[in-house]
């Protein structure tokens, strides 16, 4: 028999592969891109120190903050209605009467597990303004007589990514709030079905004030996703006046597409920085509210 | 409309939300049928009409995107790359976890959060330094830096040590060590068999994350035989700027499998979320 002091030198092996690959991938380019972010490198030739030099750009930057304006703006064009949805759906979907449940589960979730890719290239098809099938369905029931040209104004095409995004996610976020919903003890319904509650009482008196954590973690998770936006807005383009360019798809292209690396090592921290105040605001003001 | 008439009464309000949810049913579903309908139909046809039935076309639409995009190619490498990817990420998450679970070891605790704190940093975050290292290794149209990080996945082994303290008694260990199995061996035979529907639940949710990865893939992969189905789908978005009935080939091709593997595993999907939301 091995001592216990022996034997736990095995956990420490079996949780040391995690760390070794964690520093190679993880935080090995995680310093590097630090590192970079005080240099000027065009991906061609050495990369040269130029201490400060990209961080103070980045403040005079307009088009960078106008990736984190448009992120915000499309972010909470998605936000809102597809918490609202979720919410409607998860309280239509936990009633009892109510038949075909799993199918109509089964069919809001499965956007979300659709490559972000495709569903960008989809939507940017689908909205084409003169070969898309939305201006043809629009244009055929005689909503409009003339094609929307919807990718060609700025609020429309935030609109649109907003909506790829807000039809990828409702069908998760309904998912999450029915757990949600069923985590309610049953014996609170029966008390107020006892006090003659109406079901609009039980809503908003029960049901809601019950689901506030959950609603809570739902924004919290989809603020630091939100502001990660990329595939699906990249597919769809910069938009007019850059005005769907979101802040991943502005760190990509000065990297990728105009061979400015250290620049977009700086964007990256900043990135990093803006999602870390984000987290920590929301954490605490989850925190305040349990007191 | 008989699931209506089976309910125990038909009131105006229980026809108002059938409707409902009807029509966001079809909200949901009408892109992937017009996706499928266009795919089948001329470039012509698709610019001038509302198409509503399938046409004859999708196989000059398949040859036109086959010629130029090597599509089934990255269908494989997708295949290739997601199985290798979720393979590791299941035994790795599973063995880190357990070790986390069941021993006491210095710096555990300190270790653990560091695990954790790695789900806070934002994907993007190295990805220029990555790009660099990659290039000084000789490693950029290779695979490692796309599967190896598979190995450590956080969330993972978060999910995992939870798993094992729930379903992993501590008798089951000693009796192995009593009858004088290794360490190693008490992992493979009776902790990974004790671990199975925590395995399949990890795996699906992996999996799809791996099959819908684009970023790294895109910047590290430039061979076109290398790259997976999403890094392929941007290209023929790129390539086929005016050819729209290829473009619908190829975002089918990309659902498909996707609707397949979902009509196979949802209730899986779907029980495994209601869980995980219920301990958040």
């Amino acid at each position: 028999m091995k001592t216990a002091l022996d034997r736990s030198r095995f956990g420490f092996y079996f949780v040391t592969p995690f760390f070794i690959i964690f520093l190679i991938f993880g935080l090995a380019p995680i310093l590097y891109s630090l590192y970079l972010s005080f240099t000027s490198w065009d991906g061609f030739t050495d990369p040269v120190f130029v201490g400060f030099a990209n961080y103070k750009r980045l403040l005079g930057d307009t088009l960078f903050f106008k990736s984190i304006l448009n992120t915000m703006i499309i972010w909470i064009f998605s936000i809102v209605p597809q918490l609202i949805l979720a919410l409607v759906l998860a309280i239509i979907l936990n009633e009892k009467f109510l038949r075909g449940k799993n199918f109509f589960r089964a069919v809001y979730y499965f956007p979300n597990i659709v490559t972000p890719v495709t569903l960008g290239v989809l939507f940017s098809l689908m909205f084409d303004w003169q070969t898309g099938s939305v201006n043809h369905l629009l244009v055929s029931l005689g909503i409009i007589d003339q094609p929307i040209y919807w990718l060609n104004s700025p609020w429309l095409s935030r609109i649109i990514v907003a909506t790829v995004i807000m039809w990828q996610y409702f069908g998760f976020n309904m998912l999450v709030f029915i757990a949600g919903l069923q985590s309610i003890p049953q014996e609170l319904y029966e008390a107020a079905e006892v006090d003659g509650a109406n079901r609009l009482q039980v809503i908003f008196k029960i049901m809601l004030p019950l689901l506030r954590p959950v609603l809570l973690f739902t924004m919290i998770t989809s603020i630091i996703g939100g502001l990660q936006l990329f595939d699906a807005p990249l597919m769809i383009g910069d938009g007019p006046e850059n005005s769907t360019m979101t802040m991943v798809m502005y760190l990509y292209e000065t990297a990728f597409k105009n061979f400015n690396y250290g620049y977009s090592a700086a964007i990256a921290y900043a990135i990093f920085i803006i999602i870390l105040i984000f987290s920590i605001v929301s954490l605490k003001s989850q925190a305040r509210k349990k007191d | 409309m008989f699931i209506i008439l089976r309910g125990k009464g038909i009131s105006f309000g229980r026809i108002v939300v059938y409707l409902l949810l009807l029509a966001v049913a079809f909200l949901c579903l009408m892109p992937f049928y017009s996706m499928i309908i266009s795919s089948t139909h001329t470039n012509a046809d698709i610019a001038r009409k509302l198409l509503l039935l399938p046409g004859k076309h999708f196989m000059d639409n398949y040859t036109r995107l086959v010629d130029t995009v090597p599509i089934w190619r990255g269908f494989l490498n997708s295949v290739f790359i997601t199985f290798t990817s979720t393979a590791l990420t299941l035994y790795f998450s599973a063995l880190v976890g357990y070790g986390f679970s069941k021993f006491n070891f210095k710096g555990k605790d300190i270790l653990f959060v560091c695990v954790l704190s790695t789900m806070m940093i934002p994907g993007q975050l190295g990805i220029i330094g990555l790009y660099k290292m990659m290039d000084i290794f000789h490693m950029l149209n290779t695979y490692f830096p796309i599967i190896l990080p598979s190995i450590s996945n956080a969330f993972g082994v978060f999910f995992m040590k939870q798993m094992v303290d729930s379903s992993v008694p501590a008798e089951i260990l000693e009796s192995g060590r009593i009858d004088g199995c290794g360490e190693v061996k008490i992992f493979h035979r009776l902790v990974l068999p004790l671990l199975t529907p925590a395995i399949a639940t990890l795996g699906i949710f992996s999996f799809i994350g791996k099959w819908n990865e684009f970023l790294t893939p895109m910047i590290l992969l430039f061979d076109n035989n290398l790259q997976p189905l999403p890094v392929m789908i941007a290209s023929v978005k790129s390539q086929f700027a005016t050819d729209f009935g290829a473009m619908y080939v190829g975002i089918v091709i990309s659902v498909i499998p996707i609707l397949i593997f979902f009509s196979i595993v949802s209730k899986k999907i779907i029980s495994g979320i209601t869980a995980g939301a219920l301990k958040g």
